[in-house]
């Protein structure tokens, strides 16, 4: 019942604000912009919640004075997301980040009850008048590190311990595995899916599997760095995920993905203000300063690393596109042909591997 | 052994070896925690907080190591007995933890499922607090502490290659199985779990007996968690155990409340989940991965079903366990 009322009396302000536009901007130019943020893990996870918790400070920080933000961290991906989500709308939130794919349906259903706030939902595919979707380009970074690994590996064999068979991970093991093969075209690509995003011991043993193996490079797609210490442990290479890993593998950290959502957040926090804010889908990346890459190993030599950089260059200016044909399948068949760039809507939704991944 | 671009391809002898340290791995904070809470089941008690303990034990494990790996106390004998201290503060923790429980459902009398579960939530719950500081940071592994010829010796690895908490998981097991069959002490345990009015009647502290078990098997999961902490990923993070503590709960079952089955089903679990990787990374696709994920538990099933059938009604499951013993006043 006090939700209807509530419900009315904002639909009540909405109209106000619609038959007086002049004193709502009053308003808002007065009062700073305040943003909430909804976070799975903890802000201390060093990794994927870290990472949004950074961009959320840097936002605050690049906006001085104009707006304040909120989070509310460790909400699960069930219907206890929906009330938490809730309150931050009736709490004055007029523009909220769900950061994680778990709470789309739950974004959706608070958005139809505040249509006057705005709500972005990271990674998911469901769109309304008032919710935006967004996610970064991860896997462009991964063709810096299948650059590395392919240039690099002895025996020709490289590990890449995925999480599950998601089109971010299937698009991340594609990206690494052309680009490595185009340093050497012999490179096979060890896949094991552990199915789950973050289970230190089993990352761990599937790491050491890997390295058992005969890899002698090894990339991961989960969230934890076990794989690292045992690549350390086992003298071969890896890379962090995330956020810069150096610290648990001094000598085999190559480099890491970074995820940087603060231009995505100061944008759409400006748009707000400026009242140009639009749903839509936004899917950013190198140009855009979403996607970075770690400073190098300096055990890595110089020409290599003029490799990564050149292809960080390359995504940035559009003139460098990893999953460019001709790109044949693991049974042989041509998916892509020569000379073609894949297009976004197929990349999206892909769900095969290239040739030269095993498992 | 240089750290260098390039490295070496195994035979297939030194393959089986290097597997073998993964099953190891993988089983040992397993066996440990399925050790302890069986002794807890035998004694009446269902304490279903094990993932809690677990983490209790880990966060405890990790802070005291790295404390003890300061630069300022490194040097001293602080630094070298520094994994040691971890792994009894670890037991400590959670032992402690299981206080908790032991307090709500042995004193109080209150539910056991429900105290158990309560227990799991405090114990991710404050492990994630105080691990809060301990983000980001990592520690020296607690490895084989014996000399490298042996311990990283191409074969004498698969018997000196470990941690040293790996020698005494096989140690508790053996010396669970005896405690519990042997000795005078073991019976009266036992019989505070199959009736617990007789063992009152008859001048035998209920509660108490109780109250021992539920700690060893505090100790034990706290011992189990800093398995993943100080020697797995020698590192903290969040929820790092990842449910392995209501595996060794399940594993309890499994066994039908006996020490030499809990060591096979424990060693069976880690082997099939080192099987799985091995087969996804050599390219086996055809068996679909959940089917390998399923495979551990589907083989306890199958070899629960065989055992039973075979001697009937083998199963040693407690009379009075989950049943809350209230003394008459």
């Amino acid at each position: 019942m006090t939700i209807i009322n509530r419900r009315h009396l904002i639909k009540s302000a909405g109209a106000a604000a619609l038959a007086a536009p002049f004193i709502n901007r009053v308003a808002l130019g007065d009062e700073p912009l305040k943003v909430g943020f909804i976070y799975l893990g903890p802000v201390g996870d060093y990794g994927w919640t870290w990472a949004h918790e950074k961009g959320r400070k840097e936002m605050v920080a690049a906006l001085g004075g104009k707006v304040t933000a909120d989070y509310v961290e460790n909400v699960n991906e069930d219907q206890s997301a929906t009330p938490v989500i809730r309150d931050l709308a009736k709490n004055g939130h007029k523009l909220i980040f769900t950061t994680s794919f778990g709470y789309m349906d739950q974004t959706l259903a608070v958005a139809k009850e505040f249509p006057d706030v705005k709500f972005e939902h990271c990674t998911g595919f469901k769109r309304a008048e008032n919710v935006a979707t967004y996610n970064n380009r991860f896997h462009q970074a991964r063709a810096v590190m299948g650059t590395i690994a392919g240039k690099l590996t002895k025996t020709g064999v490289i590990g890449y311990l995925g999480s599950f068979k998601v089109p971010e991970v299937v698009m991340g093991v594609n990206a690494f595995t052309l680009a490595a093969q185009k340093q050497n075209p012999d490179v096979k690509v060890k896949l094991v899916m552990i199915d789950s995003w973050f289970d230190p011991a089993k990352e761990s043993a599937a790491a050491e599997t890997l390295a058992n193996l005969g890899c002698d490079f090894i990339t991961t797609h989960t969230d934890s760095p076990a794989a690292l210490q045992v690549c350390e442990k086992k003298k071969i290479f890896g890379f962090g995920q995330g956020a810069d890993m150096s610290r648990f593998a001094p000598h085999a950290h190559e480099t890491a993905i970074l995820d940087i959502w603060s231009p995505y957040y100061i944008s759409r926090a400006k748009a707000v203000m400026e009242g140009t804010w639009k749903s839509g889908d936004s899917w950013w990346g190198v140009k855009e300063g979403s996607v970075r890459i770690g400073p190098y190993n300096k055990s890595l030599p110089a020409d290599v690393a003029a490799m990564g950089d050149k292809i960080m260059a390359g995504w940035a200016d559009g003139s460098y596109e990893v999953f460019t044909g001709p790109i044949a399948d693991q049974s042989g068949k041509e998916r892509l042909a020569a000379g073609k760039r894949m297009e976004d809507k197929d990349l999206a939704v892909i769900d095969w591997y290239v040739k030269g991944v095993e498992g | 052994m240089g750290f260098s671009h390039g490295g070496g391809k195994g035979m297939s002898l030194d393959l089986i070896i290097a597997a073998l340290l993964t099953v190891v791995n993988i089983t040992t904070p397993i066996l440990l925690a399925a050790t302890g809470e069986l002794v807890v089941e035998k004694s009446g008690v269902l304490n279903l907080g094990v993932e809690g303990m677990m983490l209790c034990g880990a966060i405890a494990g990790f802070a005291v190591a790295f404390s003890c790996s300061d630069p300022d106390v490194a040097d001293t004998w602080l630094g070298l007995a520094g994994p040691w201290l971890g792994v009894v503060a670890a037991a400590a923790a959670g032992a402690a933890s299981s206080l908790l429980f032991g307090f709500m459902a042995l004193t109080l009398g209150a539910n056991q499922v429900a105290s158990g579960l309560a227990l799991v939530i405090f114990g991710t719950g404050i492990s994630s607090l105080i691990g809060t500081s301990f983000v980001g940071i990592a520690i020296q592994p607690f490895d084989s502490v014996f000399p490298e010829s042996l311990a990283e010796h191409p074969i004498g690895r698969v018997l000196f290659g470990y941690s040293p908490i790996v020698y005494f998981a096989f140690f508790m097991v053996a010396a669970v199985g005896w405690f519990l069959n042997k000795t005078r002490a073991g019976l009266v345990l036992r019989a505070v779990g199959e009736n617990d009015l007789s063992a009152h009647s008859i001048g035998y502290s209920v509660i108490g007996v109780r109250y021992m078990s539920v700690m060893f098997g505090g100790a034990m999961a706290g011992i189990a968690g800093a398995y993943f902490s100080m020697v797995i990923t020698p590192l903290w993070a969040e929820r790092m155990t990842a449910g392995r503590g209501w595996i060794a709960l399940a594993l309890v079952v499994f066994s039908g409340w006996r020490a030499g089955r809990l060591l096979g089903g424990a060693y069976f679990f880690g082997l099939f989940m080192t099987l799985e990787l091995y087969a996804k990374a050599s390219g086996f696709s055809f068996l679909p991965s959940q089917f390998w994920a399923a495979m551990p538990y589907l083989m306890a099933v199958i070899v629960l079903a065989v055992m039973s059938a075979r001697n009937k009604g083998g199963s040693q499951s407690p009379a009075c366990l989950g049943k809350p013993f209230i003394p008459d006043a």
